[in-house]
């Protein structure tokens, strides 16, 4: 039983043109064109491209509805067992293409879909989740070599064999986990990966670690005595009740809480949302993470200039980097306009 | 967070109990504090001797903030 495969490619690779084309509406074509003849003949007569699907990048990216439902009613008309988009290589409008293609096709039609692209491709982040994507080199040059790639994946994924990790597989790694029981248990693989650390061999990790850039130190306050200084914190403290809800973990937000006239913490007024560590303490005492009390004494003595009106506070408990960059990158703006300059930041 | 901050230019002491943590993701003005639960407290103290340790704590982040460093640098004296 041969494959039925629709292929979709942009215009450069349907043959019709190049920048000056990429405004061509979709268009299908019996057969395979372009790369499509080199799929067919890696599936060596298992599968026959019976269509091709055209369609211009900008287009595609400018008409992002239309186009979609467009090029899916064309695919569906040919009732494939298997859609290939692409490769796209480092195209990042081709990539937005082949991605949003596969992604609608795995929905709405429910058959199996594979795509190629160079991993800094802006379609790899936005459609991993989605589709698999099979790593490519990052121009046409690459076809060569990303079309067997593709072909010899896609045909697991036709014949629903297991599909495994991307190293083995060749896509472009997903970010997803899947449990699965090793054959030797975690304490021995950590100590034996120890061990080889120990004398300096070779080992890989089993979860990369993220990479923390650097920031420069920025310089010094010249004279505290005189300086508006913010609190902020991760501690998760916040007016009783948590009025805005932040959550105990994985905080989707921050809160920005007006002191005017407070000189005290007290269970009364405040309390602590994060649910990481005990909060007993911060709850009889919230100054015990966010010091305001001592703070105004200091500011009475002329020990700093003024503390800040607004703290910034949010809960640190598995909230992922990206969002308490996205954070504090927010409020760090509101501290220059209010000419803040200076900031305790205490973490829990 | 305290990266962001001092990426715009404002110095930041990070007050925090697990050191390690804060020099691993990047802080450049490091104050270490009590423990999680209460960085500036300890509520096996007496009230004033607890609020004066949090001054003490204090005072030591705001030292750090008038003191220019060239890299990481962890205020524990």
């Amino acid at each position: 039983m041969t494959v039925r495969i629709v292929h979709y490619i942009n215009q450069f690779f349907g043959q019709i043109g190049g920048e000056e084309k990429a405004d061509i509406v979709p268009k299908v074509k019996e057969g395979p064109v372009g790369p499509g003849t080199a799929i067919a003949a890696a599936f060596k007569g298992q599968g026959e491209v019976v269509a091709t699907v055209i369609c211009g990048d900008g287009y595609f990216n400018e008409n992002l509805a239309a186009a979609t439902d467009e090029v899916i009613g064309m695919i569906e008309k040919y009732n494939p067992d298997l859609v290939i988009a692409g490769p796209a290589f480092n195209a990042g409008r081709y990539g937005v293409a082949c991605g949003t293609v596969c992604k609608e096709v795995a929905e709405r039609l429910g058959i199996p879909v594979v795509t190629g692209m160079y991993p800094e491709n802006p379609g790899v982040e936005m459609f991993t989740k989605y589709t698999y994507i099979i790593e490519t080199g990052d121009s046409a040059a690459a076809m060569r070599k990303a079309i067997p790639d593709i072909v010899k994946f896609a045909k697991k994924l036709v014949n629903k064999e297991p599909i495994g990790g991307p190293e083995e597989e060749g896509y472009i790694p997903r970010g997803l986990r899947r449990n699965y029981f090793a054959k030797v248990r975690g304490s021995q693989r950590a100590v034996d990966m120890l061990v080889k650390k120990l004398y300096e061999e070779d080992f890989v990790t089993e979860y990369p670690m993220p990479s923390f850039d650097r920031v420069e130190p920025p310089k010094a306050v010249v004279d505290i005595t005189r300086a508006t200084v913010a609190l902020v914190t991760s501690g998760g403290i916040v007016p009783k009740n948590n009025p805005d809800h932040i959550e105990a973990s994985s905080a989707s937000k921050f809160g920005k809480y007006d002191i005017e006239g407070v000189y005290d913490l007290t269970p009364e007024n405040f309390e602590t949302a994060h649910g990481g560590y005990d909060p007993v303490y911060a709850n009889k005492d919230a100054d015990r993470v966010l010091p305001v009390d001592v703070l105004r004494d200091l500011e009475k003595e002329g020990k700093i200039g003024k503390l800040h009106r607004y703290c910034y506070s949010t809960v640190g408990n598995g909230t992922s980097v990206s969002n308490a960059k996205a954070f504090a990158e927010k409020f760090a703006q509101e501290l220059v306009k209010d000419g803040v300059q200076a900031v305790i930041l205490t973490s829990t | 967070m305290v990266k962001e901050i001092e990426r715009v230019g404002i110095p930041v002491a990070h007050c925090c109990t697990i050191v390690p943590i804060s020099l691993t993701v990047g802080a450049n003005r490091i104050v270490p504090t009590v423990a999680i639960p209460h960085p500036f407290g300890n509520p096996e103290l007496p009230a004033e001797e607890e609020k004066a340790l949090r001054k003490r704590l204090v005072v030591k982040a705001l030292k750090a903030l008038e003191t220019e460093v060239d890299g990481q640098t962890v205020f524990d004296k």
